[in-house]
C-alpha cells in the first residue's frame, strides 16, 4: 500500500469517527452557551443511540428511528433542564445521574427485551443509513490524487456525514446571526441582563437545551444506526467527554468546535492504524498514547499553556431572579 | 420570602428529605422492574434477602461498602472546600499502583501487619499525587475541577492498562494483572466478626480495610470540624469571597483539600487489591469512584451520614447480585438506574421537595 493509499485510509475513518463527537460537541456547545453546563452529553448519547436503534428495528425505518433518538434526547435534556433551571440544583450533579441512569437502563431494558446481553439485534439494511455514493464518484475514481479523495472521502458517507457538517454553519448561523442566538449567548453571559429586558431566562435556557437534545440525538443516532448496525452496551464509551474536551479545545465557536472534533477523531484513527506499526526513531508507540491524547491535551489547554479558553461567565450558575 | 432560606429543624434536613428522595428513586426502579414484567416486592424481598439473608450475604454487603466509605469520604471532603472531585475513580485506580508496589515489594519479607501501613501511605500518596496535578491547575490556573478531574480519569485509564499489559503483567501470561501477593500482602479477613454474631463470613472478602475505611470517617469528621484546616475548607466551600476577605489560604486549602480527597479515594483499593483479589488488575476500581458521588451526597456530606449510605449502596450491590442470579431478566447493571436517580434526586433536585416540607413544617407548628 503507497503512502497515499494510507493518507486516504486515516482520512475517512477520521472523518467516520468525528460525526459523533461534532454532533454532540455542538450540543454541548448550545447548552453551556446559554450558561447550563451538560457533563450529561454521554448519557445522552447512549440513551438516544438505544432509542433509535430499538425503534429502527420494530419498524424498519432508519428515519423513524432517528426520530426516537432525537426524542429521547430532548427527553433527558428536560429533565436536565428541569433540575438545573427550574429546580436550580447542580448542573453537574444532574448530568452525572443522567449519565448513570441511562448507562443502566439500557442494558436493563436491552437485556429484558432482546436477550442478547443488553445489545439490540443486528439491523437489516432498510434499518440504517445506507452510504450516499455521490455522482461522478466512480467515474473519476482513477484519477490520481482527486480520485481516490473524491471517491473514498468526500463520498459514500451516510445522510447523517452530511448533516454534520451542515450543523456546523448552521449553528455558527443561529447563534451569531439571529435574534435568537444573541440573547442565548447572553444569557449565559449576564443573564441578570437580559431579565431585565424583559426576556424570559428559564425560557431560553429551556430553548438552548432543547437545541442541544436534538443534536445528541443525531449523534447517538448516527453511532447506532449510522456506524455500526445495532447497539452495543456502553456504546458511546467516553464519546461525550471527548466531545466536551474538544467544545473547551474550540473555546466554545462552532467552527473551532468541527476541527477540534476533527483532531480528536484524526488522533482515534491514528491510534487505530498504528496499533502494532512502528514509528521511524521512536519505535512503537503503545496505543495507550494516542488513546490519552485528546485528554491530556485537553488539560495542557486549560492549564492556558496554549492559549486561554474563558467559559460562559454565567455557565454552571443557576439563576436566581431575587433574594 | 423564597423558601430556600426558611430553617428546618436537623432530623428534616437529614433524615426526612433524604429518605423521601431514597423512596422516590425507588419507586421509579420499582416501576422499571414492573416495566420488564417482573413483581416488584419480589426484586425487593430479593434484594434484602440476598444482602442480609446469610452470613456471606452480609460479608459482600460490608465489602462493597468498605469501598463505597473511602470514596464517599474522598467527595464529601472536596464538597466541602467547595470542589466536585469527579475524579476519585482514576485516583482510586492509581491508588491501587501504589499498594499492589508495596504488597509486591514487602509480600516476600513481612507479615501483612507491617505491609499494611505501607500500603496505606502508599495508596494514599499515590491516589493524592494523580488528585495533585488538577488540584494545582485549579488552584493556580484557574481550570475547571470538573473537566480536568474527568480527564484525569481516562488518563490514568490508558495509564494503568499499559503498566498491566506491557509492565507489571507476570512474563507468560496472557491476563493483564500482576502476579498473586503471598500472604505477606493480603489483608486478613474479618471472620472474627461474623462468629460473634453466629454466622460464617464464607468466601466474601470482608476484611480489615473495613476497620480502617471506619478510621478515615473518623478522622475526617474531626478534620472537617474539628481543625482549623477543616474550619478554612468550609468558609472556602461556603464562601469563596468571605474566605479571601478572611485572609484562608486560597490555593493552598484547594490544594490540601484535594491531596486529602486524593489519598481518600487511593486507599480504597487496599479493599479490593489487598483485601480481595490479591493482585492487581484491570478496571479492578469498578465504578466503586462514581459511587462515592451517590454515597456522599445521600449522606449529606458526614462522615456518620456516608458509613450508612455506603452500606445501603452495598446492600443494593450485593442483593443486585443476588437479584439477577435469581431473575435473569434483571440484570446487574440494575443498580446503575438505581444509583443514578439517587443522584439525580439527593443531588440535583434536592430542593424539589423543599417548598412542600417547608409548608407542612409552617402548618405543623402553627397548630
Amino acid at each position: 500500500m503507497d503512502y497515499y493509499d494510507i493518507f486516504i485510509n486515516v482520512l475517512s475513518s477520521t472523518v467516520r469517527l468525528s460525526i459523533p463527537l461534532i454532533f454532540t460537541a455542538l450540543a454541548g456547545l448550545f447548552s453551556e452557551r446559554a450558561g447550563v453546563f451538560d457533563i450529561g452529553l454521554e448519557g445522552k448519547m447512549l440513551g438516544s443511540a438505544f432509542a433509535a436503534a430499538c425503534v429502527a428495528y420494530l419498524t424498519g425505518s432508519a428515519w423513524i428511528g432517528l426520530g426516537a433518538g432525537v426524542v429521547c434526547s430532548v427527553a433527558l435534556s428536560l429533565v436536565h433542564g428541569f433540575a438545573s433551571i427550574t429546580n436550580r440544583g447542580n448542573q453537574i450533579i444532574s448530568g452525572v445521574a443522567i449519565n448513570f441512569f441511562i448507562a443502566g437502563i439500557t442494558i436493563v431494558l436491552g437485556q429484558a427485551w432482546f436477550g442478547q446481553g443488553g445489545r439490540t439485534p443486528q439491523l437489516p439494511p432498510d434499518a440504517r443509513f445506507a452510504p450516499i455514493i455521490l455522482p461522478g464518484a466512480d467515474a473519476i475514481r482513477d484519477i490520481p490524487i482527486i480520485g481516490p479523495l473524491y471517491a473514498n472521502v468526500i463520498s459514500g458517507n451516510n445522510i447523517l456525514t452530511y448533516l454534520a457538517f451542515l450543523a456546523v454553519p448552521f449553528s455558527w448561523w443561529v447563534l451569531y446571526r439571529t435574534r435568537f442566538g444573541l440573547r442565548l449567548r447572553a444569557v449565559g453571559e449576564n443573564p441578570g441582563a437580559v431579565d431585565t429586558a424583559g426576556i424570559s431566562v428559564a425560557w431560553l435556557r429551556y430553548r438552548a437545551v432543547m437545541c442541544a437534545g436534538i443534536l445528541c440525538g443525531f449523534s447517538g443516532t448516527y453511532l447506532a444506526i449510522a456506524q455500526s448496525a445495532a447497539f452495543i452496551k456502553d456504546m458511546s464509551a467516553g464519546k461525550g467527554y471527548i466531545a466536551l474536551a474538544a467544545l473547551v479545545f474550540a473555546k466554545w465557536k462552532p467552527v473551532p468546535v468541527m476541527f477540534a472534533c476533527l483532531l480528536f477523531g484524526f488522533l482515534d484513527a491514528l491510534a487505530n492504524f498504528m496499533q502494532g506499526k512502528q514509528v521511524p526513531l521512536i519505535g512503537q508507540v503503545p496505543v495507550q498514547v494516542f488513546q490519552a491524547l485528546p485528554y491530556i491535551l485537553t488539560c495542557v489547554l486549560l492549564a492556558g499553556f496554549i492559549g486561554v479558553a474563558i467559559p460562559p461567565k454565567a455557565g454552571g450558575v443557576p439563576y436566581t431572579k431575587e433574594r | 420570602m423564597s423558601t430556600a432560606s426558611v430553617p428546618l429543624p436537623n432530623w428534616i434536613n437529614y433524615g426526612l428529605i433524604p429518605l423521601l428522595n431514597l423512596i422516590v428513586a425507588f419507586l421509579i426502579s420499582g416501576f422499571v422492574v414492573w416495566l420488564i414484567g417482573e413483581s416488584p416486592l419480589a426484586a425487593l424481598s430479593l434484594l434484602i434477602e440476598g444482602a442480609f439473608g446469610s452470613g456471606e450475604g452480609i460479608g459482600f454487603t460490608l465489602y462493597y461498602a468498605t469501598s463505597f466509605i473511602f470514596t464517599g469520604l474522598s467527595v464529601a471532603i472536596a464538597i466541602h472546600a467547595g470542589l466536585f472531585n469527579i475524579g476519585s475513580e482514576g485516583q482510586a485506580y492509581i491508588g491501587g499502583l501504589g499498594c499492589a508496589l508495596v504488597a509486591l515489594a514487602l509480600d516476600n519479607y513481612v507479615p501483612w501487619y507491617v505491609t499494611m501501613p505501607i500500603a496505606v501511605i502508599g495508596a494514599g500518596l499515590f491516589g493524592a499525587a494523580w488528585a495533585f496535578i488538577p488540584a494545582f491547575l485549579q488552584a493556580k490556573r484557574g481550570s475547571h475541577i470538573v473537566i480536568t478531574t474527568i480527564m484525569f480519569n481516562y488518563i490514568a485509564a490508558a495509564l494503568m492498562v499499559y503498566l498491566l499489559v506491557h509492565v507489571l503483567i507476570v512474563p507468560g501470561k496472557m491476563a493483564p494483572e500482576t502476579r498473586t501477593f503471598l500472604e505477606g500482602g493480603q489483608l486478613p479477613k474479618l471472620g472474627w466478626i461474623m462468629t460473634m454474631f453466629g454466622s460464617k463470613l464464607g468466601a466474601a472478602p470482608f476484611n480489615v480495610s473495613f476497620i480502617i475505611a471506619l478510621f478515615a470517617a473518623w478522622f475526617v469528621w474531626v478534620l472537617v470540624w474539628r481543625s482549623k484546616l477543616g474550619f478554612d475548607m468550609r468558609t472556602l466551600g461556603m464562601s469563596p469571597t468571605a474566605a479571601d476577605y478572611a485572609g484562608t489560604p486560597h490555593a493552598r486549602t484547594i490544594i490540601i483539600a484535594m491531596l486529602l480527597s486524593g489519598a481518600l479515594a487511593g486507599m480504597m483499593a487496599l479493599n479490593p487489591v489487598m483485601g480481595s483479589s490479591a493482585r492487581l488488575q484491570v478496571e479492578f476500581v469498578g465504578g466503586a469512584g462514581f459511587v462515592g458521588i451517590a454515597v456522599s451526597l445521600m449522606g449529606r456530606n458526614h462522615p456518620l451520614g456516608i458509613i450508612f449510605a455506603a452500606i445501603l449502596f452495598g446492600t443494593l450491590y450485593q442483593g443486585g447480585d443476588w437479584i439477577s442470579f435469581e431473575m435473569p431478566n434483571i440484570t446487574r447493571e440494575m443498580i446503575l438506574v438505581i444509583q443514578g436517580l439517587v443522584i439525580l434526586f439527593a443531588g440535583a433536585l434536592e430542593y424539589m421537595f423543599r417548598p412542600a416540607m417547608v409548608h407542612l413544617y409552617q402548618q405543623f407548628q402553627r397548630a
